[in-house]
């Protein structure tokens, strides 16, 4: 059985960063994608990140995959296994991985789960029918494979992904009818909304989708207006033509794996779902189990790097003395708590409170 | 309102517009950051240290009138679009716009295009006046519109290939 350092699961802007800063500080590291691809979802992300240079601002998600990509395979004691599903994690720090046919077991000092979040979806009548798509699909359509949804698109939800989204859906070319918010107020960043709207695409607030028709795929949509309840107000429904809904609800920290390792987990929903306790490393209840990126906490890509970054440096303190740690760690942990200040980080930081051990165990 | 619309109200975009009076001496940035981002390239590649965010990187840009050259290179530089250019134009009757466009295909210049208001809505058709889209500008073309003096705080974007006229 192969013995490594760390392995980290999960090879987006979090797992990259982490694998980065484990191996260029002398570890050995193995990398395990699910994907055929590095890069997790900064590939599918055609517009420039905000920040500050330190994550890469102004530059295109895309291209920011290719950078963390190039420094990854600069170094010399990391190990890439894309196509390979992580199975399970022991209590002997095993972790069991699939890659096509082939089970492996594979041995580590630590692991690091950064697999992401999933999609949300909404409940209503009929929303199985061809042509109701996840934000997500619709950009893997769309800036993977160049394959155009649909003619026209009405997309539900204004965060961040909603709106970017739209703005890329009009870019390819589609029609993007409304975009439609149950709360009373966007939640993206409003440049983003601002993008939208003065291309002429209306973003309907207090409305959500009633229910779609369509014979054998989407044709119809109803909207309608919520009252503060969040309850549809009957006699405000609204029918959309449109051959494509793009859903695009929120995401939830994909953190089953580490439930299964035993790691104590909570529901927080500033946070997106079920995350791990952490400490102030990000490390769980589980001795030399980390997390970093949106595993533990839903936010933007620049945050899941920079904690990408710090647990790496982490573990490379705790195995191998790094000389100059607390100027980098200071450095980082500066970097972060700059990106979580404002409105949606203030949120955030509430939520991640929640799961500092300390507080927990207190 | 801009919060729940996506729109910013007239009045205060006329508030937050470069004056008419430093207009007259040069081309001039017109930022429309409303909110609180942990965002700052537009101070960072400002090559005249015209825009600067007090204190954290979350406060909002701020530019000194008096030392913007109105070059554009913060147009295509900000990762929310959110920025233009207001800069004189031959005939007094109107101004000129630089505006960042994402789209394909790109207009070209003495091209009629469609302008739009913050909300979308029609404005007329405007005659575009140069198209920057150098490497440097990774893929955010820099156009420049000649627009009425009537629509100075009403011409947010253009619509290319939408032929009204």
């Amino acid at each position: 059985m192969k013995h490594y350092d760390v392995v980290v699961v999960g090879a987006g802007p979090a797992g990259m960063a982490c694998a980065i800063n484990a191996t260029k500080h002398g570890l050995t590291v193995l990398l395990v994608e699910r994907d055929d691809f590095l890069g997790g979802q900064l590939i599918k992300q055609t517009h420039m990140f905000f920040g500050s240079e330190k994550q890469y601002a102004k530059t295109r998600g895309i291209d920011i995959a290719t950078i963390l990509k190039k420094e990854l395979l600069k170094q010399d004691h990391v190990d890439i296994m894309l196509d390979t599903s992580a199975l399970a994690i022991y209590d002997d720090k095993v972790i069991t991985l699939l890659n096509h046919h082939d089970y492996i077991k594979v041995k580590a000092n630590a692991i690091v789960v950064a697999t992401g979040a999933s999609e949300k979806v909404l409940a209503f009548p009929n929303n199985d029918l061809p042509g109701i798509y996840g934000a997500g699909a619709v950009q893997t359509l769309m800036n993977v494979h160049g394959v155009k949804p649909g003619k026209s698109v009405v997309m539900v939800g204004a965060g961040n992904i909603g709106l970017i989204v739209s703005y890329q859906l009009l870019q390819a070319g589609v029609d993007v009818k409304a975009v439609v918010e149950a709360s009373d107020s966007i939640g993206g960043y409003l440049v983003h909304a601002q993008k939208l709207r003065r291309l002429g695409v209306p973003i309907l607030t207090n409305h959500s989708v009633k229910e779609a028709h369509g014979a054998t795929a989407l044709e119809e949509l109803i909207i309608w207006k919520l009252d503060e309840n969040f309850s549809g107000i009957a006699g405000t429904e609204k029918r959309i033509e449109t051959d494509t809904c793009c859903l695009s609800v929120g995401l939830k920290p994909s953190s089953e794996m580490l439930r299964q390792a035993g790691a104590e987990m909570t529901y927080v929903r500033s946070l997106g779902g079920y995350v791990p306790y952490i400490n102030q490393n990000h490390e769980t209840t589980v001795n030399n189990l980390f997390v970093c990126g949106d595993v533990s906490g839903i936010e933007e890509a620049s945050s899941a790097m920079v904690e990408g970054f710090i647990v790496g440096l982490t573990l490379a303190n705790r195995f191998k003395n790094v000389p100059n740690f607390s100027v980098l760690m200071t450095d980082l942990k500066t970097q972060l708590k700059d990106l979580r200040a404002g409105e949606t980080g203030e949120h955030i930081m509430k939520g991640i409170k929640q799961i500092m051990r300390g507080d927990h165990h207190a | 309102m801009l919060k729940k619309t996506g729109y910013q109200e007239k009045e205060i975009v006329k508030k937050e517009f470069p004056p008419l009076k430093h207009l007259k001496k040069g081309p001039k940035a017109f930022i429309e950051c409303y909110q609180k981002i942990p965002c700052n390239p537009c101070t960072t590649s400002c090559p005249h240290d015209a825009i600067t965010i007090k204190g954290d990187i979350i406060n909002r840009p701020k530019l000194d009138l008096a030392k913007c050259v109105g070059c554009g290179i913060c147009v295509y530089n900000c990762p929310g679009l959110a920025i233009m250019v207001v800069g004189q134009a031959d005939n007094p009757d109107y101004k000129t716009f630089d505006i960042p466009y994402e789209f394909y295909p790109l207009p070209n210049k003495g091209d009629r295009v469609l302008g739009l208001n913050r909300k979308g809505e029609e404005l007329g058709m405007f005659t575009v006046l140069r198209v920057l889209n150098n490497k440097r500008q990774d893929k955010t073309a820099l156009v420049r519109v000649k627009v009425p003096n009537e629509f100075l705080y009403d011409f947010a974007t253009i619509k290319v290939g939408e032929d009204n006229e």
